[in-house]
């Protein structure tokens, strides 16, 4: 469904991705997982088109998506989270994902039915009791969940998630975990960069490991916790 | 229901009030249709543009031009037009500019568009300045409350529609909106060009009553800050606070000038630092939040 093949981007003389091939299937929930400074982020911004390259082609359903602008990355059917929570701060959550409704999809949606999605979504994420509560008003966990009800309500095909577990506490965490799988029951692929192993571990069908914009590894969660190069990545030599 | 009344009462003013009186409607029209005009962009997206008086200054430089060749309706919405242009090139081309350097490029604008018409007029047409077709006081008043009415209309729904809130959204979080699925260098330069739109107009309007200009009278920077200062001291978040704020502050300089003229600025910067520092929410935020409090008390009593 996602593919990239030579992803690379410099900052200067940096190289934040290089050289990095993934693909993520239709149904998958892939983890993306790295030390700080991976690259992680970089990639996730290289296909959202947050960030532009000229290297390397990135691919979503068999069309190139490499240069298109956010927005019609978004209407193709690709949406995420971000890792410092942006959310419309001032607006109510309610028109927060309201705003993602009405812009998000190639059609025209009535804006009846785009309340009536939003309502829904707010439900599905477990905030209808804060709707009309200013985003910036909210817990981080719950600004989280209205930026994942936001991208939702885009109608993605694609949902990625950057970092949605940061910052909570246990349950958050948990509840997190199972708003993840009842995303995926809903029929959308996820691709999340999570730093919370227990998290990754516990819902991820196939992980990708980066280090130094590198990928260094890709497989099971089982996989992945044997391989040597990447324990070493995580725990020192 | 209300603005029905106030539009007929203004529509028929020229009837009976003489003189004065619609002389100093017309400049509060102006001053409204600057300082809404401006808030249209400027509220929303958080973009403070300084480019006021250069789409002024092309809206008057259109009368200067076209006056005496087509009638008054056309050379305004042609003032207008041009206006709406120029802005849509700046706005394609520097809208990516966040903050202060945004700022600084529109007010650049200002700088620039009249040094170049001096350049032009005196190398190509050997004048400096140009006589502006004079039409009578009663013409002047009806086009700008025309340019008025159209606009508040526009504004009006505007700020229901999903543009609005389009536009709301890039002030909250342009990256976030433009991940939502707004392209938001479209809206942000498409709503540039319609408030430059209303303030050429406005400016071809008013060339007319001042038979003639230079492009140093044209395109002069103090347009550029008062209707920043209008919407502030009114308060942004409603459509009615730039209007109030316009309707004080020109009433406030015509009788500062007429009565004071020496300490006019003088006294016009104090009620603005005082008005920046103790009403952050504008005029309307004070009357909100009094509105509020009476509201709470009755309940109390009661």
């Amino acid at each position: 469904m996602l593919e990239g093949e030579g992803v690379s981007k410099n900052f200067g003389g940096l190289a934040a991705v290089s050289n990095v091939d993934f693909h993520v299937d239709e149904g998958e929930i892939v983890g993306l997982i790295g030390p700080n400074g991976a690259g992680k982020t970089t990639l996730f911004n290289l296909i959202s088109a947050a960030l532009t390259t000229k290297q390397g082609v990135i691919k979503f359903k068999g069309e190139e998506i490499t240069g298109l602008s956010p927005n019609q990355i978004c209407k193709m059917g690709v949406a995420r989270t971000f890792q410092a929570v942006k959310v419309f701060p001032n607006m109510p959550a309610i028109t927060n994902v309201y705003i993602g409704a009405m812009f998000g999809t190639p059609s025209r949606v009535p804006s009846a039915e785009a309340a009536r999605e939003s309502e829904e979504l707010l439900e599905f994420v477990g905030l209808s009791a804060a709707k009309a509560a200013p985003a910036s008003d909210l817990t981080l966990a719950n600004q989280k969940r209205v930026e994942v009800a936001r991208a939702l309500a885009t109608k993605p095909e694609l949902l990625m998630l950057d970092e949605l577990m940061a910052g909570l506490n246990t349950t958050e965490i948990t509840e997190a975990m199972e708003m993840v799988a009842r995303i995926r029951d809903k029929g959308i692929t996820i691709f999340m960069i999570e730093h919370v192993m227990k998290a990754i571990m516990g819902v991820c069908d196939r992980i990708m490991v980066l280090h130094h914009g590198v990928k260094i590894a890709e497989g099971t969660p089982q996989e992945i916790a044997n391989n040597k190069t990447v324990v070493e990545v995580y725990l020192g030599e | 229901m209300i603005s029905g009344i106030i539009l007929v009462l203004l529509v028929t003013l020229p009837l009976y009030a003489r003189g004065y009186t619609p002389i100093l409607l017309t400049s509060i029209y102006m001053y409204i249709i600057l300082s809404v005009s401006w808030a249209m962009f400027s509220g929303p997206t958080g973009y403070m543009s300084l480019a006021t008086a250069a789409f002024f200054g092309v809206g008057i430089y259109t009368a200067a031009f076209l006056g005496n060749l087509v009638p008054l309706p056309i050379f305004m919405i042609a003032g207008g037009f041009f206006s709406a242009i120029v802005a849509l090139l700046v706005g394609a081309l520097t809208l990516r500019l966040r903050g202060i350097y945004f700022a600084i490029f529109t007010f650049g604008l200002v700088m620039l568009i009249p040094n170049l018409l001096i350049f032009w007029e005196l190398h190509f047409t050997g004048t400096r300045g140009r006589f502006v077709v004079i039409y009578d006081y009663n013409t002047i008043y009806y086009a700008m409350l025309a340019i008025f009415v159209v606009m508040m209309v526009t504004v009006y729904f505007l700020r229901r529609s999903k543009w609005g809130l389009a536009l709301q959204s890039i002030g909250e979080n342009e990256e976030a909106a433009a991940h939502v699925g707004i392209n938001t260098t479209m809206v942000k330069v498409l709503n540039y060009g319609l408030s430059a739109f209303f303030i050429g107009a406005a400016g071809a309007a008013i060339a007319t009553r001042w038979t003639y200009v230079d492009p140093y009278i044209a395109f002069d920077a103090e347009i550029s800050f008062l209707p920043v200062l209008m919407a502030i001291f009114g308060g942004m978040g409603q459509l009615y606070g730039p209007v109030i704020g316009a309707i004080i502050f020109t009433y406030l300089q015509e009788v500062l000038i007429t009565r004071f003229s020496e300490l006019y600025m003088l006294i016009f910067g104090i009620i603005l630092v005082v008005a920046i520092l103790y009403m952050p929410n504008g005029l309307i935020g004070v009357i909100q939040k009094l509105w509020a409090r009476g509201f709470r008390r009755q309940h109390a009593d009661a």
